[in-house]
């Protein structure tokens, strides 16, 4: 009995069977590896557009006369890279900053310590988070609170009387070190 | 009654499940589990097919689209017939689910049910809190108004501070380049199928290990856990003196399931569902985003923190907390059970609920938040005007004015994010006034550019008037000297 069992164990081991058993899990491991790669390519393609064409473009603000020089005011734009269904959400609110009626300042309406709206008060020249209380001066450096830095900044044009901005992806402190840097003009 | 044991031993013979079913229910535990402590596993049990039911009820109507999904909210609490109720009862039962298992997870490390042989099942324990916890943050997203909105936008402005994948992380997160349709339809997916898959397959798990190992017996100080000797003493505990689960433990799992399922229905229709708060229109900044409660903890600490500790405590915070717990039992699988002989262990809770709750406390009054609109809400009362000059009275203007109220309080109206101003002449003198207010400094920011001279010299004329009746505000004593002139007393208001 003893020596039958041993028998058939070790001729399981070495049958046919078995080597086909084990054929068919690595061609199953195949295929599955080969899924692979359009899944991984699926779920990582909102970082690879980002990568390949870049989210950003020049967006018309409006014409250079709704800014007059020494104010700033709220601006918004449709994002660029928007679908059918983002609703409200693809409105992308801005200040906008007439220095002096040639230089001009574009800022992000996210505060750069954690992403709030910042609120312009021009009665003090102050922007202020309503989050975790950072704040900025006009010219958009930090002056108090949280923030490790500036407000996020975008580059500008103006053309034939129209201000364009380079923009189409939410800033965060690495994403505008890899775009457009802070105080960088066209 | 016949009737019905036949039609069940016709299903039984072709099901055979009823044998395991009795043993599972008649299966002996320790005598002294049957006690109110061990009920918390229970209830998070029943709170999950509460939230499984009426997530599904709300599937029916809501619409996971950015343009239509607080619209739907709106017609849920409007119009459905009840959807309000069944939207409270949802986010009542998150609330009461986070807080369960909370609870259950205290009761469980207190009772030293995470050692030996119950390893595995703390750990598995633990992913299922940081799952619970994923889907109350999921959940707040698709409740999608402006708080989820923000909430979103700290969300990836905390991924996007990961070095060198952190713009990457962004836009894995979002969906996108910004917080738009697709990041609401992929945190959908994450909170209807993902997160929920995962939960009730290691709710299995986690079910299975505890009817396989047994329910941890009740801790007596000085039994000490030995791998060697344990798995025969709880035999004894079990076989020798248990008693069947059913029905000596599980009527109180039952009883109290019930209570809490009551207390839900009573929050949900006493308070009513969460939200929404206004739309998510990003164009609309007159907004406080706020985080739900149970994260109100961590707006606290990320408001706290010192700029250059927020991001290795935000990145790798997390890693160590889950760390900790995941080897908690590999590190304490032996030894004392009882928390009586465990000081440390109740310190280590005390010290958390301490901390927790006072970080919570703090965010429900938010001190570090300018308050927004204390300019026009917030006016200064009559005692800080009354028989003030007109000079100082115009300070008191310019004060209002140039938001200085936002971030500093008179007699607790106003902004906490500075200090209270209400005696402010005793700790400043003038000169030192005029200085704090051009130049800033202690995370004020420099007015300088902002106030004309003669609205600072208001200014500091008013804050000069702030000091309790009677006492002499400071003064520096050697102006007098420098200046030739009689010491200035008309600082002190007219009483």
């Amino acid at each position: 009995m003893e020596t039958k069992m041993t028998e058939t164990m070790s001729e399981t081991k070495m049958s046919r069977r078995a080597m086909l058993l084990k054929l068919g899990a690595l061609f199953n491991a195949a295929i599955v590896a080969l899924l692979g790669v359009p899944i991984f390519r699926y779920l990582f393609s909102p970082v690879a557009r980002g990568q390949k064409n870049g989210y950003e473009s020049w967006l018309s603000l409006g014409g250079v006369e709704q800014f007059p020089a020494g104010q700033t005011r709220l601006a918004t734009y449709r994002n660029p890279v928007a679908d059918a269904w983002d609703g409200e959400t693809a409105d992308i609110p801005c200040w906008v900053r007439n220095v002096d009626g040639q230089k001009f300042q574009v800022f992000a309406i996210n505060c750069a310590h954690l992403g709030c709206p910042v609120r312009w008060f021009p009665q003090s020249n102050l922007f202020m988070c309503p989050c975790h209380g950072g704040a900025y001066y006009q010219d958009g450096s930090r002056a108090s609170g949280p923030p490790e830095r500036g407000m996020f900044e975008y580059l500008y044009k103006i053309e034939d009387g129209k201000l364009f901005i380079k923009a189409g992806e939410m800033p965060t402190p690495r994403a505008a070190i890899r775009g457009g840097g802070k105080s960088r003009c066209a | 009654m016949r009737l019905i044991q036949k039609i069940g031993g016709w299903f039984d013979e072709r099901l055979k499940i009823g044998g395991d079913i009795r043993e599972m229910a008649g299966h002996p535990v320790p005598r002294d589990t049957a006690s109110w402590f061990y009920v918390f596993g229970s209830a998070a049990l029943t709170i999950l097919i509460l939230q499984v039911v009426t997530g599904i009820l709300l599937a029916l109507i809501y619409v996971p689209s950015a343009g239509q999904a607080w619209n739907s909210l709106q017609v849920l609490n409007y119009q459905i017939s009840l959807g309000w109720f069944i939207r409270a009862l949802h986010g009542w039962g998150s609330n009461f689910m986070v807080a369960i298992v909370l609870i259950h997870m205290v009761q469980v490390f207190l009772f030293g049910a995470y050692k030996f042989p119950r390893e595995l099942t703390w750990v598995v324990g633990v992913f299922l809190l940081l799952m619970t916890l994923g889907m109350a943050f999921t959940g707040q997203v698709l409740r999608f108004d402006q708080d989820a909105y923000w909430g979103l936008g700290i969300g990836a402005s905390i991924a996007g501070r990961v070095p060198y994948i952190g713009p990457w992380a962004v836009n894995l997160l979002l969906g996108g380049p910004i917080i738009a349709g697709a990041t609401l339809s992929r945190f959908f997916a994450l909170h209807v199928f993902v997160i929920p898959g995962l939960l009730i397959a290691f709710v299995g798990l986690h079910l299975l290990m505890v009817l396989k190992l047994g329910v941890n017996e009740w801790p007596m100080p000085g039994r000490i856990v030995r791998r060697a000797t344990y798995l025969a003493e709880y035999h004894d505990l079990t076989h020798k003196a248990g008693v069947p689960f059913v029905p000596y433990a599980a009527w109180k799992d039952i009883i109290f399931s019930g209570c809490v399922l009551l207390s839900i229905a009573a929050c949900a229709v006493l308070l009513g569902p969460f939200g929404p708060s206004g739309q998510p229109d990003p164009t609309i900044i007159q907004t406080i985003p706020r985080p739900d409660f149970f994260f109100l903890w961590l707006y606290a600490v990320l408001s706290l923190l010192p700029a250059s500790a927020e991001t290795p405590v935000l990145l790798i915070g997390p890693v160590i907390g889950i760390l900790v717990l995941v080897a908690l039992p590999f590190l304490a699988g032996e030894g004392e059970k009882s928390w009586k002989r465990r000081p440390i262990a109740v310190l280590t809770i005390l010290l958390l609920a301490v901390a927790l709750g006072t970080f919570t406390r703090m965010a429900i009054h938010a001190p570090w938040s300018p308050v927004m609109n204390a300019g026009t809400s917030e006016p200064i009362r009559s005692q800080f005007l009354k028989g003030r000059t007109a000079l100082e009275r115009r300070g008191a203007l310019v004060f209002q004015a140039k938001q200085c109220h936002n971030c500093h309080s008179l007699n607790d109206d106003g902004g906490k994010r500075g200090p209270a101003l209400d005696s402010v002449a005793l700790q400043f003198t003038e000169d030192q006034l005029i200085r704090q207010v051009i130049q800033g400094g202690g995370n004020m920011p420099a007015y300088g550019k902002n106030l004309s001279p003669a609205e600072t010299t208001a200014l500091v004329a008013f804050l000069k008037t702030l000091h309790p009746e009677g006492r002499t505000p400071a003064q520096n004593a050697s102006r007098a000297v420098a200046l030739g002139e009689q010491q200035d007393t008309s600082s002190s208001p007219p009483h």
